[in-house]
């Protein structure tokens, strides 16, 4: 019994009646919490002392960071329940993750050169995090790119959940390398704030922007999973209920 | 051959693993070496584009020691990596792989004895010439073994990792610049810890704990590689 939820889980059907209701409502608390965020973060939080105003652009730079690595993890979990226990379902939500997480990691390294001109005077240093970002980008593009060369969906799926643990595994070994690389090499110009000194009046609204990105992550996330379902159960007659029955010529073209 | 022929019950699980591990390494090296074309491509590839560097970037040799330790390991994971596509497709293509993949032995073991041949044919005589290269870069002299040794266990991770990359991307026609975007960025850490051993080296350091590492990433990568190249191959079987 206590595993009942654990298996409906894996039935797209349920997954995406029951999301159904839950999307306003993560559409809602992403948009208040971006929102609030936002305007607290640009407009009220006080000027950074060294970097002035151009220190505002973390409001995004860091929960797109923070959303890029923790979107590898879902993807590379969702991927293992969906080997371990064959669940249609989880393989569906780590194919989605793919894009999401590589568009997080672009826009962190964009926004991360954005900041770096002001700052350090260059778009691109090849500093640790920077180039451990960068890998992790190379990393999802990997996946995307094997995901769409295979015809079978089905091998697809196993193909790029395998990929994605094989990534994982490594993930910790690429950065601990790159750190080891970067301490080499260190340039003497750069040195990065420290993180964990940041000042209240500058954390609490970058911790509402940070929840507010993993509300809309899980939006996107939801949202893109519940249209490959529609996609790839469009066969299924529970799916042309919900178009209107219009499919049935569809069918035939498929 | 003969003990071979024998019924397979009478063996234990270890020593039917052993046989045809070592079976299989056998006729892998056998038909590596009758196809010397294959062995000798990588190394003619290694030596033609590390010959281009020069020309791209002038022959000062001040410039160019500085470059070698980086060119000859990039060049040789390029090598190695160009060479992996075919490590299943032969075997994918007339059924072979499909018979080692329902063999008794485990997958496994088959996939370790692939890998350890083409180490053997492309990794071993990459390392045995890079000196050389070095040489012809300008590179101290005081870099030599380090170069010869971070490439002789690099080389062996790099293959492992290939292995997962080739194993995946078998079933596909055009599969050569797949396998290299989904495998390069896994070869991150080994590059860094290869070029690293090579630049302690010229600059008077020790050079031991990066090998060190190097050996370590190997160890860890004979465990878990073939593990994972095994379920890749299952998949690819599938398609």
């Amino acid at each position: 019994m206590a595993w009942q939820w654990f298996h409906r889980l894996g039935s797209p059907r349920w997954f995406y009646q029951k999301t159904s209701a839950w999307m306003p409502w993560l559409a809602l608390a992403s948009l208040l919490l971006i929102g609030a965020g936002s305007i607290w973060g640009l407009g009220f939080a006080p000027e950074d002392a060294k970097q002035g105003n151009s220190y505002r652009i973390i409001y995004i730079h860091v929960p797109a960071a923070f959303l890029a690595l923790a979107g590898y993890y879902i993807m590379a979990i969702s991927g293992a329940i969906g080997l371990i226990w064959k669940m249609k379902l989880s393989f569906v939500v780590m194919r989605a993750a793919a894009p999401i997480g590589a568009v997080l990691t672009f826009i962190a390294l964009f926004t991360g050169a954005v900041w770096g001109k002001p700052t350090w005077g260059t778009y691109w240093v090849w500093d640790a995090r920077i180039t451990s970002m960068l890998i992790l980008l190379f990393l999802y593009i990997g996946v995307i790119a094997l995901s769409r060369a295979f015809s079978r969906e089905q091998v697809a799926d196993k193909a790029c959940a395998l990929l994605a643990l094989v990534g994982t595994v490594n993930i910790p070994i690429i950065y601990k390398s790159v750190d080891w690389w970067f301490t080499l090499h260190q340039p003497a110009t750069i040195k990065f704030t420290e993180k964990s000194s940041i000042d209240p009046s500058m954390f609490y609204p970058l911790l509402t922007m940070v929840i507010g990105f993993y509300c809309l992550y899980a939006w996107t996330l939801i949202a893109h999973t519940r249209e490959k379902i529609l996609q790839r159960e469009w066969r299924t007659s529970w799916v042309q209920q919900l178009m209107g029955g219009e499919s049935a010529t569809e069918s035939k073209a498929g | 051959m003969s003990s071979l022929e024998q019924p397979v019950l009478d063996y234990t699980p270890r020593a039917r693993n052993v046989a045809g591990f070592v079976a299989l390494l056998r006729s892998e090296l056998l038909l590596a070496l009758r196809r010397s074309a294959d062995i000798a491509n990588p190394l003619l590839f290694f030596v033609t584009v590390l010959a281009l560097l020069p020309l791209g970037v002038g022959p000062e040799p001040d410039l160019l020691a500085r470059l070698a330790p980086g060119m000859i390991w990039v060049v040789a994971l390029l090598a190695t990596l160009l060479s992996q596509e075919s490590l299943f497709r032969g075997d994918f293509e007339d059924g072979s792989l499909e018979q080692l993949a329902l063999a008794p032995q485990p997958l496994y073991f088959a996939v370790l004895a692939k890998v350890s041949v083409h180490w053997l044919v492309t990794g071993l005589p990459l390392a045995l010439l890079s000196p050389l290269l070095g040489m012809m870069l300008n590179l101290p002299s005081g870099g030599y073994l380090s170069l010869f040794l971070s490439l002789l266990l690099g080389t062996a991770s790099l293959s492992l990792i290939g292995a997962v990359g080739a194993a995946l991307t078998v079933g596909l026609r055009r599969a050569g610049l797949l396998l290299a975007l989904i495998v390069m960025p896994l070869y991150v850490p080994v590059l860094i810890f290869g070029t690293g051993a090579v630049q302690a080296a010229v600059d008077g350091y020790a050079y031991g704990p990066q090998l060190a590492i190097l050996a370590a990433l190997l160890a860890g990568g004979t465990a878990l590689a073939p593990l994972a190249a095994a379920g890749a191959i299952r998949i690819s079987l599938d398609n």
